[in-house]
């Protein structure tokens, strides 16, 4: 009995640990007054709505969405045919070439985001923008590899001979009989990647560049010069998209069974 | 010459390093329901999936319809194979199973439709064209399996244990359907299996491989009761199987038979190198051999003793009217002449 009630409060606690800043975010750019604080200063939502004329905000906003989205569909298009080798061959060193794809996710984003810089930018020349990109794909494909991996796994590996058998090349044996059962898979990949990437901040905080920077970036330099509660209600109307994309996820895809 | 549909000719498959089948040579008759039977590891498979062309030979020809397939890839070659587990397509619906291959070959949309309500009407399927594979039972599986390869009008179609996956009842019933299949449309039919009794029920011919070699060739009723060797007779169900030693010059109207758990005597000469006996085959009660009943199984017909001796066990099958003999008992037991199966090494 007091077994239950001690757990009960083990678990209150955590989760108000967990969620509790959310909800200081939430209510601090609910505030009237003009600097970030909580409680907040009477009521308003004046903050929420200023986020959207701050000119540098549309702008990072856009990078950080473009990035997310094509960062994304680069390391799908580069770690569905990693899956699938990893899965269907046995391949020399398949394990390490499985660790080294997962490095990202383990190597702090720090050291990424500083060698990138130290051996991509500085030496190589390479603008800012595509420093980015190559960063974000990096850090996506090893969600992309691990998601479509577990996919591929469920999937059984002879109906793809049956569709060879029943006249289809190598290629639309994985277009015809694969793909349009890893699907839900890919999406979900999606759905992960493209989140981790626009939440993603270590790395991009070493590649950014006079104008160009993603919106985390952005909205860190916005606070030290501006102490207002815009950046509060940023941040909450980003955890709404966040949590609205994966509830839509969860939804229709049952996402949790590939994450 | 044209009534042979698959022809192998030295055909040697190897994984590796790992000669699976090593010179393999078998004409398949055009129209045949032919089994390749054999114990796991025999090369039944392998040989199955050289001819669909899902394994490259290292040495060797296949022959198709007289044509030299050995370098055509599985998707030009029209065989048709129906798995062990099925693999339909499970995002596809019943119909769109059966309409893939023919969907691949771009075939007009009408005829796709004619040949596919067809084809899912000779097995039986056509109300349930709606439906997911997950939504079918694995009967209506494998027959939507068989149809999706029969609509593509195969020169050849192979079944990889066609029957494994069934339960008793269902599968009397396709192996029933296999054979109607057969006869309806006439296509040459291959199948893999483990399972003697699923190859002697359904097939015209049985192939008895080991070891990736051809054990015997024949009829189902020629191997049942003609097994050529130890191996065929222990696969066919000759459970009791021993060498015969050579008759001495004292006692020509006699011999010793022996297996590795020791010897018996028998009161009449042999002329063989072994001789086996079904469970069926020996006589308990009465003859000149005494053991322990070890166990008695009752199996509905009859009753399934096995019996200690001084050669190891002896399995006897005797007709459950007989009034048992408990577990302990010492009983007398006969290996009649009459019942045995009489090997004799081929040269």
């Amino acid at each position: 009995m007091s077994q239950t009630w001690a757990s009960r409060v083990i678990l209150s606690l955590t989760l108000l640990f967990l969620i509790g800043p959310f909800f200081i975010i939430i209510f601090a750019g609910l505030s009237a007054g003009s600097t970030l604080s909580f409680p907040p200063d009477g009521l308003s939502l004046k903050w929420y709505l200023a986020v959207f004329s701050v000119e540098s905000f549309r702008q990072s906003f856009m990078l950080s969405m473009l990035l997310a989205v094509f960062g994304t569909l680069t390391a799908l298009l580069l770690g569905v045919p990693a899956a699938y080798a990893i899965c269907r061959y046995k391949i020399p060193g398949a394990e390490t070439i499985k660790l080294i794809v997962a490095a990202p996710i383990i190597v702090p984003g720090i050291i990424v985001g500083l060698a990138l810089l130290r051996y991509l930018v500085v030496p190589l020349n390479f603008t800012v923008t595509l420093a980015l990109f190559l960063a974000h794909t990096a850090l996506v494909l090893p969600y992309a590899v691990r998601v479509v991996t577990a996919t591929l796994e469920n999937l059984r590996t002879d109906i793809e001979e049956a569709a060879i058998l029943l006249g289809c090349t190598r290629l639309q044996a994985f277009t015809k009989a694969v793909l349009p059962n890893i699907k839900s898979g890919i999406l979900a990949a999606f759905i992960l990647g493209f989140v981790t990437s626009f939440n993603q901040v270590p790395v991009s905080l070493f590649l950014s560049g006079p104008g160009v920077r993603t919106l985390p970036i952005d909205m860190l330099a916005y606070m030290e010069i501006t102490y207002d509660p815009s950046v509060a209600a940023l941040s909450a109307l980003l955890a709404f998209l966040s949590i609205a994309i994966v509830f839509i996820a969860e939804k229709t895809l049952g996402f949790s069974r590939y994450v | 010459m044209s009534d042979i549909a698959v022809s192998l000719k030295d055909l040697t498959l190897a994984y590796g390093d790992t000669v699976a089948v090593p010179d393999l040579n078998l004409d398949i008759h055009r129209g045949e329901l032919i089994a390749l039977l054999g114990p796991s590891g025999c090369g039944k498979t392998t040989t199955m999936r050289a001819i669909a062309g899902l394994m490259t030979p290292t040495a060797g020809q296949i022959l198709i319809d007289n044509t030299d397939v050995t370098r055509v890839p599985p998707n030009k070659r029209e065989v048709g194979l129906v798995f062990q587990s099925y693999a339909l397509f499970p995002h596809l619906s019943g119909f769109e199973n059966v309409a893939f291959g023919l969907r691949v070959r771009k075939t007009p949309e009408a005829e796709i439709t004619r040949r596919v309500e067809a084809g899912l009407q000779l097995v039986g399927m056509a109300h349930l064209a709606d439906r997911k594979p997950a939504e079918l039972s694995g009967g209506q599986q494998q027959r939507l399996s068989l149809a999706r390869s029969l609509v593509m009008k195969p020169k050849v179609l192979l079944l990889d244990e066609p029957l494994s996956n069934l339960d008793a009842r269902l599968r009397l019933e396709m192996r029933t359907e296999l054979q109607r299949l057969q006869r309806q449309t006439g296509i040459t039919m291959v199948f893999v299996t483990h399972d003697q009794s699923e190859a002697l029920a359904l097939s015209d011919r049985i192939v008895l491989m080991k070891d990736g070699r051809i054990e015997q060739i024949g009829s189902p009723e020629s191997l049942y009761n003609q097994p050529q060797s130890v191996f065929a007779a222990d696969f066919v169900g000759y459970e009791n199987i021993f060498a015969v030693l050579p008759s001495t010059t004292a006692t020509p109207d006699r011999c010793t038979i022996k297996n590795p758990h020791g010897q018996l005597q028998l009161d009449y000469p042999v002329a063989a190198d072994h001789i086996a006996w079904r469970p069926t085959g020996v006589v308990i009660g009465s003859g000149g051999h005494h053991g322990t009943v070890a166990a008695v199984a009752f199996a509905g017909q009859q009753r399934e003793y096995v019996i200690d001796t001084d050669a190891g066990v002896i399995k006897a099958d005797i007709d459950a009217s007989v009034t048992p003999v408990a577990v302990g008992d010492t009983i007398r037991f006969d290996l009649p002449l009459s019942s045995a199966r009489l090997i004799t090494a081929q040269p």
